[in-house]
């Protein structure tokens, strides 16, 4: 049987799709007889799919305007002096 | 990288070029491809979107004053990122003065992220998708992200919600890809473990909110 740790240690590459098929069939195998590794297998993908979301992370409505008017001031009035 | 990328990062040591030669204009095509990391990078050292605006611009114009000194210039993503994130952490420090603040906040948030192997192993299958837009949750992701070290924090941000690959990140941040892969591994299970509490422990909060955004259940009321 693969311990735990193991297990948790390849997750990421497990998430990612890039671990190999062998890798793949025993980390399978051992989530589904795993209640912990299953539950932290979840909530990763999960949080995955949140902190991914666009919408979550929407930057404040005006800020790339009002970024450039800034740079536009600040870089003509260094060039002017 | 998609060709779009691609072509706009082969295209950065020509701008910069251009702008040396004091074509200042093509400064604001140069760092549009880079806003929204360096809000996010900004806002996760701050957490207050004022000021993470404010550090933002005052970084791009180091940026830009700075361009000069910038030698590789096809390195200009992973130089202009680090000047945003010491000009974020810069800016803490100085209001942290201001407001007379002490430093045990920061030590504590350190200590809390030395454990790195997951603690919390409740289950999430049963989050409703409508949290994703809930400000709380947003929240609970800047705080939690702040929680990071910035080698973890920075990963994150590049790869987990700015979906850049893993030889991109390694580029930008100027390490090998074992590393960021390491790094990004630690990364999600600290923010997994900081995230934890807040999806996991209030089931019952979360039931109510679903309960206001589920028509069905609005509808069996
Ligand atoms: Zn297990």
């Amino acid at each position: 049987m693969v311990r735990c740790k193991t297990i948790i240690a390849h997750l990421s590459e497990y998430v990612d799709g890039e671990a190999s098929p062998e890798l793949c069939h025993t980390i399978e195998q051992h989530l589904r007889g795993c209640h912990r590794c299953s539950a932290v297998y979840d909530s990763t993908r999960k949080m995955l799919v949140i902190t991914g979301d666009e919408r979550v992370f929407e930057v404040p409505s005006g800020y790339s305007a009002r970024l450039h008017r800034f740079l536009d001031k600040a870089i003509l009035e260094g060039s002017a002096s | 990288m998609n060709d779009q990328a691609l072509m706009e990062k082969s295209r950065e040591p020509f701008l910069i070029q251009r702008i040396r030669a004091g074509e200042r204009s093509h400064f604001h095509e140069l760092i549009r491809p880079y806003e929204r990391r360096a809000f996010l990078i900004a806002y996760s050292v701050l957490r207050n979107q004022d000021d993470a605006e404010d550090a933002v611009q005052q970084a791009m114009l180091k940026i830009f004053l700075h361009l000069e000194q910038l030698a590789e210039t096809d390195k200009f993503a992973q130089w202009a990122m680090r000047v945003v994130e010491n000009e974020a952490k810069m800016y803490k420090r100085k209001r942290h003065q201001h407001l007379y603040q002490s430093v045990d906040e920061e030590q504590e948030k350190e200590g809390q992220t030395k454990h790195f192997h997951p603690k919390q192993f409740a289950d999430w299958r049963d989050l409703p998708n409508e949290i994703l837009e809930q400000q709380e949750v947003r929240a609970a992701i800047i705080e939690a992200l702040a929680s990071l070290p910035e080698i973890y924090r920075e990963i994150f941000v590049l790869r987990d919600m700015e979906h850049l690959n893993i030889a991109e990140a390694a580029e930008i941040l100027g390490i090998s890809v074992p590393m960021v892969k390491t790094r990004l591994h630690r990364a999600r299970l600290m923010m997994r473990e900081a995230l934890s509490p807040i999806f996991a422990k209030p089931k019952v909060s979360i039931w109510e909110r679903w309960k206001g955004v589920n028509p069905w259940f609005a509808a069996k009321r």
